[in-house]
């Protein structure tokens, strides 16, 4: 038993190549995983649920997309709805907005990081994986600024390294590990 | 322990809650039980485009300068639409919900949270199509009288056209959808008949009561701002606006599962929430 796990929860942004690094990430997680995971994927606006469905076969903890209103629990994984952002409330509940696209993308990983830093404060990770945009390094550096844990993808391990970049570049990360090392760094926490 | 940018970000929260109040008592629209994540970050927005260095700053430019105000209320209030936004709801209209209104001698239709007119426009188009348009008022409202100014105009940037036509066909449009609009510069300006039977009207949901009986409610995207306590109270309202039998589209993400009115209507087709108030 971990009793003084000082982290309540991890938010991960992804984009081009993200499945295939999520897949690498959740399914190593055990039942037993203590925090909940939240996660923007940037997916076509039309595009239906196969990811969630895909990855719950796959995984131990349960993958699901999020409802609005709904509250955060410990082993479980929400993904964004595609077409909406998706926000952390303080008291620890979600909520999804059609507001306007945040660096072109709706769902955004900014919007979803800075959103969780202010519900999380130090207790949050926040994680940058794979892609070929520059949405989540803002967020993440917000992240740091709250005093929370950053990790990024080794860009040498990424489908597209701009992301993982562009967010090393904005911050400090605490930790940059490749995608095959990052289920296991979460299992060890 | 809290380090400073938590105890920053916690005195924020406290300014917003007060800007809220301040809104409140000035100008009569109540925000209070809206996402307080959603205003947060619209009002930072706000905060960082003017160059303001706090909420409370902007607090007082808001009560004494009624612009600014405007500006705000702008701002709270999301304006993204489309026309036949979810093609597949306008499809389950047509194909499901069409049919019984049909039935009726005359309808009357409330589009709540209208925004700028692309969802009334696509409805008044359908309504043509089916046959009813002509049986059919229909009322559109917002509580943002800049969006119903231009729903009323009718003009839209010719550059989502090709979009808009994509989902009109995929919602099980029937003729050529050029037909219905005039394009003139970077604008298109839909064809005045469509707008014959429908009337624009400043309507706050949080704050103004029923002013209709309808045989069908549409308010989409709009119900995920509010906290529960607020959805119930709009749920409520719809219930009361409704006639027996009459039908409340909701967007792709909304529920009324929890409801204490839930039990006052029927799932009508569950995907694309559309729910019908039965007799009780
Ligand atoms: C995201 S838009 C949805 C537009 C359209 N129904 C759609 O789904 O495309 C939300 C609209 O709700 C309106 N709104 C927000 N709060 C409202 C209130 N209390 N009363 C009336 N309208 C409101 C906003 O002004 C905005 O135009």
């Amino acid at each position: 038993m971990k009793t003084e796990n000082k982290y309540n929860a991890i938010v991960i942004g992804s984009s081009s190549g993200g499945m295939d690094a999520l897949r690498k990430i959740l399914s190593v997680l055990p039942k037993s995983f203590e925090l909940p995971i939240l996660i923007t994927q940037h997916v076509s606006p039309s595009s239906d649920n196969y990811i969630t469905q895909y990855l719950n076969k796959l995984c131990k903890l349960e993958v699901k997309e999020a409802d609005e209103k709904e509250k955060i629990q410990v082993g479980k994984v929400y993904f964004a709805p595609p077409n909406f952002h998706l926000l952390v409330e303080k008291d620890k509940t979600l909520s999804l907005s059609t507001d306007s696209r945040v660096n072109f993308a709706r769902p955004s990983i900014d919007v979803m990081f800075e959103t969780a830093a202010w519900a999380y404060g130090s207790s949050l990770i926040g994680i940058i994986l794979t892609g070929a945009n520059f949405d989540g390094s803002n967020g993440l550096k917000i992240i740091k600024d709250f005093g929370g844990l950053t990790i990024a993808q080794d860009p040498k391990t990424a489908h597209s390294p701009t992301m993982p970049e562009f967010a090393i570049a904005a911050t400090k990360v605490d930790h940059i590990l490749p995608i095959n090392k990052i289920g296991e760094f979460l299992s060890e926490l | 322990m809290k380090n400073e940018k938590e105890i920053i970000d916690e005195n924020i929260d406290i300014e917003i809650k007060l800007f809220l109040e301040a809104i409140l008592l000035k100008y009569g629209y109540d925000f209070k039980n809206y996402s307080i994540t959603h205003i947060k970050r619209r009002l930072l927005h706000r905060l960082r485009t003017e160059n303001v260095n706090s909420i409370s700053e902007m607090q007082y430019m808001a009560l004494y300068d009624k612009n600014f105000f405007r500006l705000i209320l702008a701002d709270l209030s999301i304006n993204v639409t489309e026309m036949f936004r979810d093609p597949l709801f306008y499809k389950a209209v047509r194909e499901k919900v069409i049919p019984i209104l049909k039935t009726y001698p005359y309808l009357k239709i409330w589009h709540a949270g209208c925004s700028t007119g692309e969802e009334v426009y696509s409805m008044a188009i359908l309504l043509k199509e089916e046959g009813i348009y002509d049986k059919t008022q229909i009322y559109a409202t917002d509580f943002n009288q800049l969006v119903l100014k231009k729903a009323s105009d009718g003009i839209f940037s010719i550059d989502r056209i090709k979009e808009y036509t994509i989902n009109y066909q995929k919602s099980g449009g029937k003729d050529s959808f050029s037909d219905y609009y005039t394009a003139k510069y970077n604008s298109v300006i839909f064809d005045k008949s469509l707008k014959e039977n429908i009337v624009f009207a400043d309507h706050n949901l949080v704050s103004d009561s029923s002013f209709a009986e309808v045989n069908l409610i549409i308010c989409r995207n709009v119900l995920i701002y509010f906290d529960r306590v607020l959805q119930n109270k709009v749920i409520n309202l719809f219930e009361e606006s409704l006639i027996t039998g009459g039908f409340l589209g909701l967007g792709t993400k909304e529920e009324i599962r929890f409801s204490k009115n839930f039990e006052n209507f029927s799932t009508f087709d569950a995907s694309q929430k559309i729910f019908r108030k039965i007799t009780v």
